[in-house]
């Protein structure tokens, strides 16, 4: 076994991660990032349509008007605190990413580009807003490309495909982690006085996702088994529109560009769900509605999905009718939307210039996750106590800017400025604190996990758990959810875990490279994540935002106003229990700040 | 249908295995639109474990699935069953060392990656009302075609000329240098063109054109590669790309 030691550790190498590595080095601070992946392959490279900022190239636009759609959008579920934190330091934050050479598309006068997308508005509401600033439909490629050019040119140290599978405590203070070297099955031992989470979500808990293989939670589930808790984690968000059956994202920005939502009766259908803003709704009122609309039969062929509608003659057709002068060509499309383009020319054979898209919700992202403040130091309860040494920023953290329902382009935002606040303030710290020495044999639990699944002589293989995990979890803990389907999915899922522990074989008995070791790791993290997220859903008796509840149809502002935080009972051992006992503590209020001198703030109720 | 895979497979640990050999996988019904990864997993999860490969997004994005499928470099989650028929070999990437079955030591080529120097340089101030630097949207799309690749290494690992000589830097480093030679903001062009045009630079390029079919991104690189060697001839990019379009292209042709 190997032990580094760092000011700084990251895991993970995406955007959140890179941003919070540059600027911990920028701090002077010897800073290592640990990722399983190597960075470009990190999902921040699938984000499509944009970042939000408001730049107001196009049109006037106001930080203090994305501070409210994200609220908004949010179910006011949002920190306020911290929304007007993401909409103020945005515009910084891709004002920078432009000087660090990220190829933005350009405006006729040479400025960043931006276009519409759901939920962001002009004037708390009134019409849809030019805000998500974009290069092309791969802006989230830019973005994981600029960082790593510029952690490249500022030497910042990488620990490629390096898995981290546990958090170190000792003395009240988070003091590193513990990572398995793929491609020895070496563990080391990385020692640190700040470490921060940034490994992103774990849409592989649900059959239909638009999430990378590698999306398993593992960081989250870390944290949870270690007694740190999860905030929020019923809020998991179903993006409208995935290719069907196969949960590939296609990017808000095709309706950010003039496309509609289409049913099998070739009704433009958000019309009704939506009046003023239809198509650009938030993802969480899209999703249900094509939910419902499937329910009632309206789906294409009366089947499970309903188009997605970019051909120019739809687009023109609805553009002329709303009155507006603007036209599209099919050239126009190819411009703005080639990768789309090319996922459902190579993976449907659809082109979508010509014909509409079968689309259907997918499984995208995480608003809960490990709870921090605006610096994103990691907090521990309903009194915002900041655990020393720990940070979390990205998908993997819950600040809470996105609240019950993220909107689009938010998720780009947030990596850029929490990751670098989150960076600053572990360089700053590290200046100011020594090492936390490191427990007795920090690797023996995990080393003991690791062998009970490489000799382990059970008859079921780790995918067919996951993917009767992930069927459940489809079937009862997605778009619309109630008390006895959940029941059903919590009772599979804690079998699951029971054959997990005592029922499970795999393959490779190697350690170079061992996949197949990896990926029923990754099982174990998914269901503990599947099982608190059901637990946390069930808890929450309300609908709101990405929680749609039959049994509870309606939010319930006076009594749901907190956040849920879950946390494994530590008492029975991280790993040797089949079941964690989670404890739920509904303490922690929402931050209301900006509604206390600002009546637009107050949570009032949600209308499109 | 039916689909038979040949797979050349190593494992560096077990006597026996320890030197590549090919092992055949049969799958029934499979559908004529399954990706190659997804039937890849299906052998891994349903047949055999220790089948090992890289992969993440599934979806042509993060570039980590690179291989050789029918002699062919592709991702292997962009490449579906109706594409190759029902008889698919697949191989490592040719060019990088093999560690275990398709997985193959990415360092070499991210070593060359770094040598060029892959990342904004501008020293100058930024605009005094502390916005963006103005760029014409013509300007932009000069080197848009570069900004898409994904480092999967498919361009580079299909180049005859890096088999031969794995000190040239070759097609996916040269791809990354030009999205910035070629970016009106940036101001290194000088000191990559010098790195460029030495040795193992652009001039070890003999234009054989693998690289251009074999980039999943539909990056025209053997035109990018051109354009650099055009820079270099004339000591700046300057003018390049205007007068490059015609000949460059045709010469591909």
């Amino acid at each position: 076994m190997k032990i580094h030691q760092y000011d700084a550790v990251v895991v993970g190498a995406g955007g959140a991660g890179l941003m919070a590595a540059l600027y911990a080095t920028k701090t002077g601070a010897s800073v290592a990032v640990v990722s399983k992946l190597y960075p470009t392959r990190s999902h921040t490279g699938t984000a499509q349509g944009g970042i939000g900022a408001a730049l107001g190239n196009l049109e006037e636009d106001s930080p203090l008007w994305h501070a409210y759609d994200t609220v908004k959008g949010g179910d006011y579920l949002t920190d306020q605190n911290a929304a007007k934190v993401l909409a103020d330091e945005a515009i910084d934050a891709v004002i920078e990413l432009e000087h660090m050479g990220l190829p933005f598309d350009r405006t006729d006068d040479g400025r960043i580009s931006q276009r519409r997308f759901g939920g962001h508005t002009s004037n708390f509401g009134e019409k849809p807003v030019r805000r998500a600033c974009h290069a092309a439909d791969r802006t989230g490629h830019m973005i994981l490309q600029t960082l790593y050019q510029q952690c490249i040119k500022h030497n910042v140290m990488f620990f490629d495909e390096y898995h981290v599978v546990d958090v170190i405590k000792n003395q009240g203070a988070v003091c590193g982690v513990v990572a398995l070297e793929l491609g020895t099955g070496e563990m080391h031992i990385f020692h640190s006085k700040a470490t921060l989470f940034a490994t992103g979500g774990w849409g592989r808990v649900w059959s239909v996702t638009s999430n990378a293989h590698s999306l398993t939670g593992d960081g989250a589930a870390a944290i949870y088994r270690r007694g740190i808790p999860l905030q929020d984690l019923e809020f998991f968000q179903f993006h409208p529109t995935g290719i069907y059956k196969m949960g590939i994202l296609i990017t808000e920005g095709v309706r950010g560009e003039g496309g509609v939502l289409i049913n099998g009766r070739g009704e433009r259908f958000m019309e009704k769900y939506a009046p003023s803003i239809k198509d650009l709704a938030s993802r969480d009122v899209v999703s249900r509605a094509i939910f419902l609309e499937v329910q009632k039969g309206n789906g294409i062929k009366g089947k499970d999905y309903v188009y997605l509608d970019v051909t120019p003659e739809t687009v023109n057709r609805y553009l002329a009718e709303a009155g507006e002068t603007r036209r599209i060509d099919g050239e126009y499309i190819e411009k703005k939307l080639p990768d789309i383009l090319d996922f459902c020319r190579t993976y449907l054979g659809v082109d979508p210039v010509k014909e509409p898209m079968p689309i259907q919700p997918t499984a995208h992202y995480a608003m809960g996750g490990i709870p921090t403040n605006v610096d994103a130091e990691v907090v521990i309860d309903e009194n915002w106590t900041v655990l020393p040494g720990l940070y979390a920023a990205g998908e993997v953290a819950c600040v809470s800017v996105h609240g019950a329902n993220r909107l689009g382009t938010n998720s780009l935002v947030d990596l850029i400025v929490f990751g670098r606040r989150g960076g600053k303030h572990m360089g700053e710290y590290a200046k100011q604190t020594d090492f936390v020495p490191l427990p007795p044999n920090p690797a023996a639990e995990i080393e003991a996990e690791m062998k009970r699944i490489r000799e382990s002589t059970g008859k079921t293989r780790p995918g067919v758990l996951r993917q009767s995990m992930q069927q459940t979890m489809m079937e009862n803990v997605s778009v619309f959810r109630h008390e006895s389907g959940m029941k059903d999915a919590l009772d599979v899922v804690r079998e699951l875990k029971e054959r997990y522990r005592n029922d499970i074989t795999i393959d490779d008995k190697g350690y170079k490279f061992n996949t197949d070791l990896l990926e029923a790791w990754e099982l174990g993290c998914l269901l503990d994540l599947a099982e608190a997220t059901t637990i946390s859903a069930m808890t929450r008796t309300e609908s709101r935002g990405g929680h749609s509840r039959d049994d509870y149809k309606q939010r319930d502002d006076a009594n749901w106003l907190v956040h849920t935080l879950v946390t494994a009972n530590d008492a029975a051992g991280p790993y040797g229990s089949t079941t964690i006992e989670p404890e739920i503590n509904l303490k922690k209020k929402v931050d209301l700040s900006l509604s206390e001198h600002d009546e637009r703030f107050k949570p009032k109720e949600r209308v499109y | 249908m039916d689909v038979t895979f040949r797979i050349r497979r190593f494992n560096p640990e077990i006597p026996g295995k320890n030197k590549p050999y090919w092992q055949e996988f049969h799958l029934t019904d499979v559908e004529e639109t399954d990706r190659v990864l997804e039937l890849m997993h299906r052998i891994k999860w349903e047949q055999d474990g220790t089948l090992t490969l890289r992969r993440a997004c599934a979806h042509g994005v993060c570039g980590s699935d690179a291989m050789r499928i029918n002699g062919v470099n592709r991702l292997a989650c962009k490449v579906l069953a109706r594409d190759v028929g029902n008889r698919i070999q697949v191989e490592p990437l040719i060019g990088l060392p093999v560690l275990k079955d398709l997985v193959v030591d990415m360092e070499p080529f991210f070593a060359n990656y770094r040598a060029v120097m892959p990342y904004f340089i501008n020293d100058s101030p930024v605009p005094a009302d502390g916005r963006e630097r103005r760029q014409s949207q013509e300007d932009r799309e000069k080197f848009d075609d570069t900004t898409k690749c994904i480092l999967c290494a498919a361009c580079t690992t299909s180049c005859p000329s890096y088999w031969a000589n794995g000190q040239y830097v070759g097609p996916a480093a040269i791809v990354q240098a030009h999205r910035f030679i070629f970016d009106s903001r940036d101001e290194g062009a000088q000191e990559r063109l010098e790195v460029l045009g030495e040795p193992n630079g652009v001039w070890r390029c003999r234009t054989i054109y693998n690289c251009t079919p074999a980039c999943p991104r539909g990056i025209q690189v053997t035109r990018a590669i051109g354009e650099v060697k055009l820079a270099i001839r004339s000591g700046s990019p300057e003018g390049i790309i205007e007068e490059s379009v015609g000949p460059v292209a045709s010469s591909n042709s």
